[in-house]
């Protein structure tokens, strides 16, 4: 975990209320793919968690949907403006407990961070495919940069507009030896019980500090309580109390 | 040279920044960020006779200016406290430490601080009896002065520990609990607690926090705990802590000029993880340009006059 400032390299639109944001910066903390950023933004007294989408040696890439008052200020962002940022949140997704085949699942803005690890589970030498999932078709973003990585990708829609009509789980391939998941909480569920693998599932919660001080994003899990904030955003798919 | 130096009931501190039970856990989380030793000491995660979850989530809500929690006291329980954390604890930090304490009735106050009064790392007990997030206990001891003087008797009676009450500001009269504590036997008081508030999500109708009310805390209530540390200090004899919404060096300085002997910084630590260095690294600064030499002499400075 570091802080420090970012420069805003751009900050644009994917689609009618999806921003994607390139910030340059220290990116060392940065260990997996799944973890998050917390930014602080003037006029809001808690910083605003976002996961990470991509990074390199230079720096991150976030998405996030402008939804409430705090990412609609980050949506105003302009390219030059310094932010402050908590950086290497969380625990991520472990590459190594992921199978040959992962099916990696992404719903809605929980696609990000399927994008930095479709990217990791290829550079571990794994062939992962991508289920992607949007209610219709003028949400959907980075398809085409999930088919850019080489792998097989298919698009659900929940109104049909796109792809697949339904559910991420109308889209399920017939085989994979594991998968890793984020999304929304009911999509999160229905995954879980569609696909008979082991697993690994990204979750969200309102946060305090990010880092696992104030125990306001606690839930309890088979393995004892833990913090979204530290002791996931990832939990196992086994130990997961619905 | 400035003097950061302060003293609590005979023990002294580096200097009087204290991190916030309930925003610094039991020290480990901060070691990622800095030195922890800097500190004039910390109070560690409210704890509990029995292990507690706390409430349902969403526990957290932003405000202008600050936040609402409603944590509810989760804790691992007094007995893994002691075999699992005050060991960890004593490997990252090597000065007394703060041992905050609830419960939900005048014997689970008694029966945690009799257990923690044996640790030798424990320096002071700080008994919060001002909770606002827990039903049945926590704020309801501190919301009467003879039911704040019950938990202070008998918590007096199983220690030899200093004891410091931390008081809830959501009283009429926060001087008489004070002055019910002093009475009762207490080596301080500690203010103040959350401000008991509440959000509403425009979209559910409902408010934002599962256990409908929080604890606000952060710049906002600054003033208040200034006000409130002011008057206690003019009510009570013994030491006082002052905290709510310490952000700055500035802001430690105006607590003591209020009355406190030492300052706890809660929110502002969830917001920057450094928030105490920070304080700490700029205190000299903030002493030179204000002409004070030794912090402790300007205890209660404002009241002079």
């Amino acid at each position: 975990m570091t802080q420090g400032i970012y420069r805003v390299e751009y900050n644009c639109l994917l689609t009618k209320d999806v921003w994607e944001m390139g910030l340059s910066g220290d990116t060392s903390a940065i260990t997996a793919p799944g973890q998050f950023i917390n930014i602080k933004l003037d006029g809001f007294f808690l910083r605003r968690p976002i996961s990470v989408c991509d990074w390199d040696g230079e720096g991150i890439t976030i998405i996030y949907r402008a939804a409430g008052k705090g990412t609609a200020a980050l949506s105003d962002v302009e390219p030059g403006q310094d932010l402050d940022v908590l950086c290497g949140l969380g625990n991520g997704f472990d590459v190594s407990k992921c199978g040959q085949r992962t099916l990696v699942i992404g719903g809605g803005v929980g696609t990000p961070p399927m994008y930095g690890l479709a990217k990791a589970l290829l550079k571990a030498g794994k062939t992962p495919s991508a289920i992607l999932g949007f209610n219709r078709r003028d949400e959907i973003f980075y398809e085409d940069k999930f088919r850019a990585l080489g792998i097989e990708t298919t698009v659900a829609t929940v109104d049909g507009s796109y792809g697949t009509k339904g559910f991420v789980t109308n889209a399920l391939p017939e085989r994979c030896d594991y998968f890793c998941a984020c999304g929304p909480l009911p999509m999160l569920k229905a995954v879980c019980h569609a696909v008979g693998t082991s697993g690994l599932v990204s979750f969200e919660e309102r946060m305090g500090c990010g880092f696992g001080a104030c125990m306001g994003c606690s839930c309890k899990t088979k393995y004892g309580n833990k913090r979204i904030c530290k002791d996931g955003p990832v939990l196992e798919k086994e130990e997961i109390i619905w | 040279m400035v003097n950061t130096k302060v003293t609590l009931s005979g023990i002294e501190l580096d200097n009087p920044v204290i991190p916030a039970s309930g925003t610094f856990g039991y020290g480990r989380e901060f070691t990622a960020w800095y030195n922890i030793n800097c500190l004039g000491t910390f109070s560690f995660k409210g704890t509990t006779k029995e292990p507690r979850f706390g409430n349902p989530t969403p526990r957290i809500a932003e405000a202008p200016g600050g936040m609402l929690n409603a944590v509810g006291l989760q804790n691992p329980g007094v007995e893994r406290v002691i075999a699992e954390e005050l060991p960890r604890l004593k490997e990252i930090f090597r000065k007394p430490v703060m041992a905050n304490v609830s419960g939900f009735s005048v014997e689970d106050y008694a029966h945690t601080c009799a257990l923690l009064d044996r640790e030798e790392q424990v320096g002071w007990l700080e008994v919060n009896i001002s909770c606002p997030n827990v039903h049945g206990g926590g704020m309801a001891f501190g919301s009467s002065p003879e039911a704040a003087a019950e938990v202070t008797r008998a918590v007096k009676a199983v220690t030899s520990k200093p004891v410091y009450m931390k008081l809830s500001p959501n009283v009429t009269d926060i001087s008489a609990v004070a002055k019910a504590c002093e009475d009762a036997g207490a080596d301080g008081v500690s203010l103040i607690n959350t401000l008991l508030a509440m959000r509403i999500d425009l979209k559910t109708r409902k408010p934002l926090l599962a256990n409908g009310t929080g604890g606000l805390s952060g710049p906002a209530v600054f003033p208040v705990a200034v006000r409130m540390v002011y008057q206690v200090y003019e009510a009570v004899s013994i030491p006082v802590i002052g905290m709510g919404g310490v952000s700055s060096a500035e802001d430690v300085v105006e607590m003591m000029l209020a009355g406190a002997s030492a300052v706890e910084v809660g929110a502002a630590n969830l917001v920057n993880p450094c928030a105490c260095r920070d304080i700490i690294r700029d205190l000299p600064r903030v002493m030179e340009k204000h002409g004070i030499k030794s912090l402790s002499e300007i205890i209660g400075g404002a009241h002079n006059g």
